[in-house]
């Protein structure tokens, strides 16, 4: 503490600035982790463990990611009884080079992506070395790390310390070894944990990734010798996110000036249109305009009072969102299959999903997703139980402090038939609640990166979203209700009433009457009854109409293929145009009879009029979909009157 | 011995028809029949019985339910001609069971089937034994100075004395007691004693209350069958002699009466041909229960609703029954017949029957 002698006074002792610096020193990279361990996630030993699968873990899919690889992630445990813990991560990734090997495991805030502005796991480049030196700190051992970078190359084994004081990793033993493995990283730390009471949080971390990463396959082995096994259930893997410039809306002065030292550009107006997002001529025009500033100023030689005014300006003009290509969100197909097989046992009523457009806070592009599990199994006494996730890393933590409970807090769940005392706080029922953020940069709470900060941006996204998915969750039970109805009467006029006039006939020795009158009659509604199958096939799928991507490399799969029978048991002949909703990441096949319109999420057909007692077979095909992802179809009617129809609703637009 | 049952063929067809020809008017098929409950039921002055009224319940093919209806009553309908023209009968138990082949119209409870037998009737109106149906088993038993000439199996006609010919167990009513199975050749007696219980009916045998009163015992079983209480009603014309009802004092016996005395609900439809009006309930009544001072059980939530069912019923609705199950529902108790055993095993045959006989006229002082 300054306490000032130097205004007179009393002075008990003066100490001198040399005297001062004598104590002024760099503080270790120890020092700063032993006193920060519980923001960075190693606050006690059950979450040590937990944090050290979890950097282990986000590194190898991140680095899988990046090279194009479907991840195998292998987690081990080894349990000693004194409370170390050996934990093995291995991934197929690429593998690191031996030269940066004790660079990314050795040394703290050293990373690739710090810098980047697009959706990743990692970025502050802590995790992976802070569980090197935990371990160390806490055991005493070396990190063993081997690395496989060539199939036709030996791995790479190293042992690592990390020298505290100069924050550098030290190579104590490096050696080539055989790996049958083409490729891949393996990690080995020893740490003091607790794995009694940190095993079910990382089972459940592996299954919450597993959920998020449905292209990922996860193998976690116990001490005792347990396998688990989180499958696979896409193969594709994730879109690439696209690097982006920063948007000027999420600019920080004291960045905007460092960016402005380092352009190549010689000119204002060129430094912004080049170095920023959705900065086109007209924007930089009115930015300058209103900073007052020349568009021919050289960014070098800017003084602080031009960089403020140009970062007030910025806030004061109208900026487009920055493109969303930074993100990489799951995607409601994917999201519905990694649910439903992780929830097989649970054999839930049906899980719905909600897919929010990107949208934009400080500057920070971000999209949220969520789904829904309902019904089966789920204890429908406890309350809803939440998984939260940000850039495909499941948040175990803080679960109170989070955005995403705030948000779903707010949310009056009673008409939606789940119990909440006053309408208010995370409702009960037989529930589970999915929340996805991925951003370019999630605002964090801390740096253990355990909940997601208070954003109003963000809040309402999150609200949004699940607004609509209840929405479709009462749309889905008015439905089967509808149905369950229309089927009993469906079930008379197929089976019954037939029945009855054969029986007539029979006893009277007379043909059989015709029934068409009589059911249109007790009917008096068009019905629209619908079913889908899947198809394994081989051949690549034909695609016929619409116009976008063919899946690429395509080795065979399933088809989904639906059937939808409207029958006319009206009247008087009817006629109307029918909507069937698609899954985007769906591709169409054939389509019969000729649609009238496909677009990427409906295809639309005008019907020609059906006279009484007739029936129209609609059939689609959808392939790029596993068996499972299309169950249900969701159609709508047009130019009818909707309450002469059972089995669709009203289509009301786009 | 061949019935002729081209009446019944027609009256089945009658139905199949109105079916068919709706589905060619193109009109929902649908039957009409009458409302078989409580509320529709009406005093026939000309009969002297309880019969349907007016309302009239539609079965339709509009409704699931009413749909099921209408194919099974057409399997019955196919079922019962089939039978006719096999010449075969069978019981309502198997018929039950012979549905199991009737794919969806299939019963779910034996009970489904004989009220749709019930109701069959009261379409064509018909009786079930036109339809070739009986009932599994009666076994209600007769003991008294009576001569029945039954046709038997092979078509031979026996006499049978229903107290010399037969055991203790008596003679045993069989499903058809109509003429063309038995005749009374010789009816010798002043009065009818109907009893509930198995119990009462041997104590009276036991004790020799059919000779020494000159009486009919017939055993009830509980609820009658229709050929007990069609027995009864023959008896009781043929001979001019009165029926005198025993049963216990709880408000199910009370129906035992009223099926009998008035028509059954459920049977109302043949309530002319089953019951015998001037019928008259001996006891074991409320009043009984004090002026004997009987042993007595407290009544059951079921037996307060029962009783106050029967207080709405139009067939309770004179002064004896108004004022009888008030006072039930007052005391709160119920007593069996069996429940006279308290001042001994004769006490019923000497003191309680002759004294409530007299009462009633039907023993002179």
């Amino acid at each position: 503490m300054h306490s000032s002698p130097i205004n007179g006074g009393i002075v008990l002792g003066k100490i001198t600035a040399h005297e001062l610096a004598k104590k002024q020193k760099e503080i270790s990279v120890a020092e700063f982790f032993e006193r920060n361990k519980h923001i960075l996630g190693f606050g006690n030993q059950t979450r040590a463990l937990i944090t050290s699968v979890k950097e282990g873990v986000d590194n190898g899919l991140d680095a899988c990611e990046e090279a194009n690889i479907l991840p195998e992630i292998y987690v081990e445990i080894k349990n000693h009884d004194d409370g170390e813990c050996k934990v093995i991560v291995e991934d197929n990734g690429p593998g690191v080079v031996k030269k940066q090997i004790p660079h990314i495991f050795g040394r703290l805030l050293y990373g690739s992506r710090f810098h980047d502005i697009r959706q990743s796991r990692g970025q502050q480049g802590i995790g992976i070395s802070a569980v090197v030196l935990y371990g160390q700190l806490t055991t005493g051992k070396h990190a063993k790390i081997l690395s496989k970078v060539d199939e036709d190359r030996p791995a790479v084994i190293t042992e690592l310390a990390i020298d505290t004081n100069k924050n550098r990793a030290e190579v104590i033993k490096r050696d080539t070894e055989h790996w049958e493995k083409p490729c891949g990283t393996r990690v080995e730390v020893s740490i003091m944990a607790d794995y009694k009471r940190g095993k079910r949080f990382v089972y459940d971390y592996l299954q919450s990734t597993s959920i998020v990463n449905p292209h990922a396959q996860i193998i976690y082995k116990e001490p005792d010798g347990t396998e688990h096994i989180f499958e696979r259930t896409s193969d594709s893997l994730p879109k690439k996110s696209i690097e982006i410039k920063p948007h000027p809306y999420g600019v920080e002065l004291g960045t905007l000036i460092k960016m402005a030292k380092h352009t190549k550009s010689r000119k204002l107006s060129s430094f912004l249109k080049t170095e920023f997002s959705s900065m086109g001529d007209r924007t930089t025009k009115t930015a300058l305009e209103k900073a007052n500033l020349d568009k021919d100023l050289n960014p070098k030689e800017m003084d602080r009072e031009q960089f403020l005014a140009l970062h007030k300006a910025f806030k004061k003009v109208k900026i487009m969102a920055p493109s969303t290509d930074c993100l990489s969100p799951i995607g409601e197909t994917l999201i519905k299959r990694s649910l439903k097989h992780e929830t097989k046992e649970i054999s839930p009523e049906f899980i719905i999903t909600a897919s929010r457009p990107a949208s934009v806070y400080s500057g920070n592009p971000f999209q949220v997703e969520v789904g829904l599990v309902y019904g089966g199994n789920l204890p429908k006494e406890d309350t809803v139980k939440i998984l939260r996730f940000a850039n495909r890393v499941p948040l175990l933590y803080q679960q109170g402090g989070c955005v995403t409970t705030q948000a779903i807090s707010s949310i009056d769940w009673r008409r939606y038939g789940l119990s909440q005392p006053s309408g208010k706080g995370i409702p009960s029922g037989p529930a589970i609640f999915l929340t996805h953020v991925s951003s370019t940069l999630i605002p964090f709470t801390s740096e253990s990166k355990e909940a997601i900060a208070d954003v109003t941006e963000i809040e309402n996204e999150i609200k949004l979203a699940f607004r609509e998915c209840a929405r479709k969750v009462q749309h889905h039970i008015h439905k089967e209700v509808k149905r369950a109805k229309t089927r009993e009467k469906f079930d008379l006029i197929t089976k019954i009433l037939p029945e009855i006039a054969k029986k007539s006939a029979n006893i009277l020795n007379k043909p059989v009457p015709s029934l068409d009158p009589i059911i249109t009659k007790i009917m008096d509604v068009v019905w629209i009854e619908d079913l889908i199958e899947y198809e394994k096939i081989k051949r690549e799928p034909v695609q016929t109409t619409l116009a976008g991507n063919a899946p690429t490399e395509d080795r065979g799969g399933t088809i989904t293929k639906s059937k939808i029978m409207v029958v006319n048991y009206k009247q008087t002949p009817q006629k109307l145009n029918l909507y069937a909703i698609i899954p985007e990441d769906a591709v169409v096949g054939q389509v019969t009879p000729k649609p009238s319109k496909v677009s990427n999420n409906f295809i639309k057909w005008n019907l020609e009029t059906i006279p009484p007692a007739n029936k129209i077979d609609i059939n689609f095909e959808l392939a790029g979909l596993e068996k499972g992802d299309f169950d249900e179809n969701d159609l709508y009617i047009e130019n009818i009157n909707p309450s002469y129809v059972i089995g669709a609703d009203k289509w009301e637009g786009d | 011995m061949n019935k002729d049952y081209s009446h019944v063929i027609s009256k089945i067809d009658a139905i199949a028809a109105k079916i068919y020809d709706d589905f060619q008017k193109t009109e929902i098929p649908f039957v009409n029949l009458p409302t078989r409950t409580k509320s529709n039921i009406k005093f026939d002055e000309k009969l002297n019985v309880w019969k349907y009224g007016k309302n009239t319940t539609e079965r339709n093919a509009k409704s699931l339910d009413g749909a099921y209806m209408l194919l099974r009553t057409m399997y019955m309908a196919d079922f019962i001609k089939e039978m006719i023209n096999i010449n075969k009968s069978s019981t309502l138990r198997e018929m039950y069971y012979i549905s199991e082949g009737w794919d969806m119209a299939k019963f779910h409870s034996q009970q489904e089937s004989n009220l749709l037998a019930e109701d069959l009737e009261v379409i064509t109106s018909c009786m079930r034994e036109d339809f070739k149906l009986r009932p599994e088993e009666d076994g209600a038993r007769v003991i008294g100075n009576l001569t029945i000439e039954e046709t038997t199996r092979n078509n031979k006609k026996k006499k049978i004395h229903c107290q010399d010919d037969v055991g203790d167990a008596g003679y045993s009513i069989p499903y058809n007691v109509e003429p063309e199975k038995i005749t009374f050749k010789s009816i010798d007696a002043d009065f009818i004693v109907a009893i509930e219980t198995g119990g009462m009916f041997d104590r009276l045998v036991e004790n020799g209350f059919d000779t020494s009163n000159n009486a009919i015992l017939v055993h009830l079983k509980g609820q009658p069958a229709r050929s007990t209480r069609r027995f009864i009603k023959r008896i009781n014309e043929e001979a001019n002699i009165p029926v005198l009802i025993f049963t216990d004092c709880d408000p199910w016996s009370y129906r035992i009466f009223a099926s009998i005395a008035y028509g059954a609900i459920k049977t109302a439809h043949i309530s002319e041909y089953l019951a015998t009006p001037p019928s008259q309930y001996l006891g074991v009544t409320p009043s009984d229960i004090e002026n004997y001072d009987l042993p007595t059980d407290t009544l059951t939530k079921e037996d307060i609703n029962a009783l106050k069912n029967e207080l709405s019923d139009p067939r309770f609705q004179d002064s004896f029954w108004k004022g009888e199950i008030k006072l039930q529902l007052k005391m709160g108790k119920k007593s069996e017949q069996q429940a006279l055993a308290k001042y001994g095993l004769d006490y019923v045959t000497d003191t309680y029957l002759p004294e409530k006989l007299t009462e009633m006229g039907i023993l002179k002082k």
